[in-house]
């Protein structure tokens, strides 16, 4: 295995609302930013995330293109999913030895359309997308399943949007309060806001991560597991994928300062903390998670990018960073960062 | 910069739909569901899946070609309570997603409940599927699943035709003029109102009627919380009423003092519509109200 490490990582200040810009606009500047931290004007790979359906127009992913310098041709591949597993493709990319540097973007305006029914788009075509299932119908399902103590979840509600509202990057959004319900028994602030946003990340191989970066925070574990797509075929309570993607990855080897988990919402951070096995001292989503800023297809490569940040800026040695996909967690992914 | 925002909308859609072959897996499923059946797939290990998947989730397998019918009821395992339905969804009215363990399945089918309210339903429930019009090979071939019959409402009515002849004629005959006639027993010495043809302690007959004044004393009471076409509004009062110089009390509505004032021994007198409109009906008396003389000590 080669040392990989994130040697860069930069995000948009992410809006509650359709700001204007197209897709080459909003993650130019982050492009930018990254390509300013590390010097690099080229990189040996290039790999993006992002959902067609957001803006209902395909093949979005190509006319973002327009923001990297794609002449001379570049090395370049894109999943129709969360920029994490973009980096997950770069860093398999980068194990090949012949490249040294990739860069990893996701981007994704939520604003666009009706995010709770176009993610009905991505269920099973024949048994859940055509009784119009929704995004908050599943998750409440999940949270029905998981059956937390109300209490439990407007105390990771309010810790999440207090720490959103520190962190310049994500929203501004109210304390729960009032027993006003989205889909029983998941409350109106139990739902992650509706962001646009996208981030980017450099990593980079073997002496070249040093060379860039005084404190590369280096992948020692990424991994990630599926389970059946169908609901009723899984135990919603648990997240049988999540432990498994955590004990792949190692997170057990050693303590977690810091854990940046794709919760959207209050009860997913419950099943993914014993999932992970995290111990009480885990400082969970400092950076306020995606209940406080959730730019669908950039959500978990942020989680990966603000736990590598702690290590960057030399204030943590070991963290992790979590990604999620699909319907109630369906696909996770883990990622161990350390200094 | 544009003072105006710029905005346009589109719509991404696939005109008339987007065909999709089946397989023999899903295809079956969905013809079984034509027939109204439900039927799951049996794994090399033995398991149902109801929806059958081509493949054993847990091993990756391919299933057997043994088609199990299951159900068609169930238990639900998990639920969540939607308040506003969505369009596209099954109900245009509130309703549960459930995951339904339907019977002989080994895995959960996921569907739409209707429950009526949020709190009809808890994981456990036993629920039916309700069939659409029209089966065509569809998951919306199950309209909708619905609770266990448990219980069912009978209605009863009949309807009868009550003519006042005698006694009654004669007391209602009074009331139309606004008069309460009574009678006294010649043998007991007591006096009855309303007026009757004989004596309920005794037998004898009562000859002549006794008019009876409309002021009297309440001796016992009761609030009625619960909403009846006849009382004035709720909670209304009804009283033992007895009449001055009667030995046997009346019932009838208490009115124009708040409920919780009405007492035993309090002072009422008949408030009667008004001349007009009288007729030979107990209407004639709207309710008693109190009339402000000192309560009587009861014996
Ligand atoms: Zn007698």
């Amino acid at each position: 295995m080669r040392d990989v490490a994130i040697v860069a990582f930069a995000q948009t200040r992410h809006t509650d609302h359709d700001a204007g810009q197209t897709e080459p606009e909003l993650i130019l500047p982050v492009i930018d930013e990254v390509k300013e931290r590390t010097g690099l004007k080229r990189f040996g790979f290039t790999c993006s995330g992002s959902c067609d359906y957001l803006a209902g127009a395909p093949f979005s992913f190509v006319s973002a293109l327009d923001a990297l310098g794609a002449w001379p041709p570049i090395s370049e591949s894109h999943v129709e999913m969360d920029g994490a597993w973009a980096l997950y493709e770069a860093w398999v990319r980068l194990q090949h030895g012949d490249i040294d540097s990739a860069l990893v973007y996701g981007f994704g305006k939520s604003s666009l359309g009706d995010l709770n029914t176009i993610m009905t788009i991505q269920l099973d075509p024949y048994y859940l997308a055509p009784l119009g299932l929704d995004l908050l119908s599943y998750a409440a399902l999940q949270a029905g399943a998981v059956g937390a103590d109300r209490k439990e979840l407007d105390e990771i509600v309010r810790r999440s949007r207090a720490d959103g509202r520190a962190n310049p990057y994500a929203l501004d959004l109210p304390d729960p309060d009032g027993e006003d319900f989205a889909v029983q028994p998941l409350k109106k602030t139990d739902v992650p806001p509706i962001t646009d946003g996208a981030a980017a990340i450099v990593l980079a191989a073997g002496d070249l991560a040093r060379e860039l970066c005084p404190n590369p925070a280096y992948i020692r574990g990424i991994a990630h597991r599926i389970e059946p797509h169908y609901l009723g075929m899984r135990d919603l309570s648990t997240s049988a994928s999540a432990a498994d993607a955590a004990r792949a990855a190692g997170v057990g080897k050693g303590p977690v300062e810091v854990a940046e988990l794709h919760a959207q919402f209050p009860h997913e951070e419950i099943i993914l903390r014993r999932a992970l096995e995290l111990p009480g001292e885990t400082v969970i989503n400092p950076s306020g998670g995606p209940l406080a800023a959730n730019p669908v297809m950039a959500t978990g490569l942020i989680r990966i990018g603000e736990a590598a940040r702690r290590i960057l800026d030399g204030d943590a040695s070991r963290t992790v960073g979590h990604a999620a996909g699909g319907p109630c967690l369906q696909h996770n992914l883990v990622t161990v960062l350390e200094a | 910069m544009p003072s105006d925002p710029l905005v346009a909308q589109h719509v991404l859609e696939f005109p008339g739909g987007y065909t999709r072959t089946t397989g023999p897996v899903i295809g079956r499923f969905l013809s079984e569901l034509r027939g109204r059946r439900i039927v799951g797939v049996r794994t090399n290990e033995g398991k149902v899946l109801v929806p059958p998947l081509e493949y054993d989730p847990a091993t990756g397998e391919p299933v057997t070609a043994e088609y199990v019918e299951v159900g068609p009821a169930g238990t639900v395992t998990t639920w969540a309570w939607v308040d506003e339905p969505l369009e596209g969804h099954p109900l245009d009215r509130p309703f549960a997603w459930a995951l339904i363990k339907l019977d002989g399945a080994d895995t959960a089918l996921l569907h739409a409940v209707d429950a009526g309210n949020a709190k009809a339903l808890a994981v456990g429930a036993r629920v039916w599927p309700v069939w659409s019009d029209r089966p065509t090979g569809h998951i919306r071939d199950i309209s909708h699943f619905a609770p266990e019959v448990t219980k069912i409402v009978s209605s009863v009515r009949a309807e009868y035709r009550l003519q006042a002849g005698g006694a009654l004629r004669v007391f209602l005959e009074g009331v139309r003029r606004g008069v309460f006639l009574g009678g006294r027993c010649e043998s007991c010495d007591k006096v009855y109102v309303p007026y009757r043809a004989s004596c309920p302690e005794c037998g004898s007959g009562i000859a002549d009627t006794l008019e009876l004044p409309d002021t009297g004393t309440i001796t016992t009471f009761a609030i009625n919380n619960l909403p009846d076409p006849r009382a004035p509004q709720v909670p209304f009062v009804s009283a033992y009423i007895l009449l001055d110089n009667a030995d046997i009390p009346m019932i009838a509505l208490i009115g124009d003092v708040p409920a919780h004032e009405v007492r035993q021994g309090m002072r009422v007198r008949a408030v009667w519509v008004p001349e007009s409109e009288r007729t030979a009906s107990m209407s004639n008396i709207r309710w008693f109200a109190p009339t402000g003389e000192p309560d009587v000590e009861l014996s």
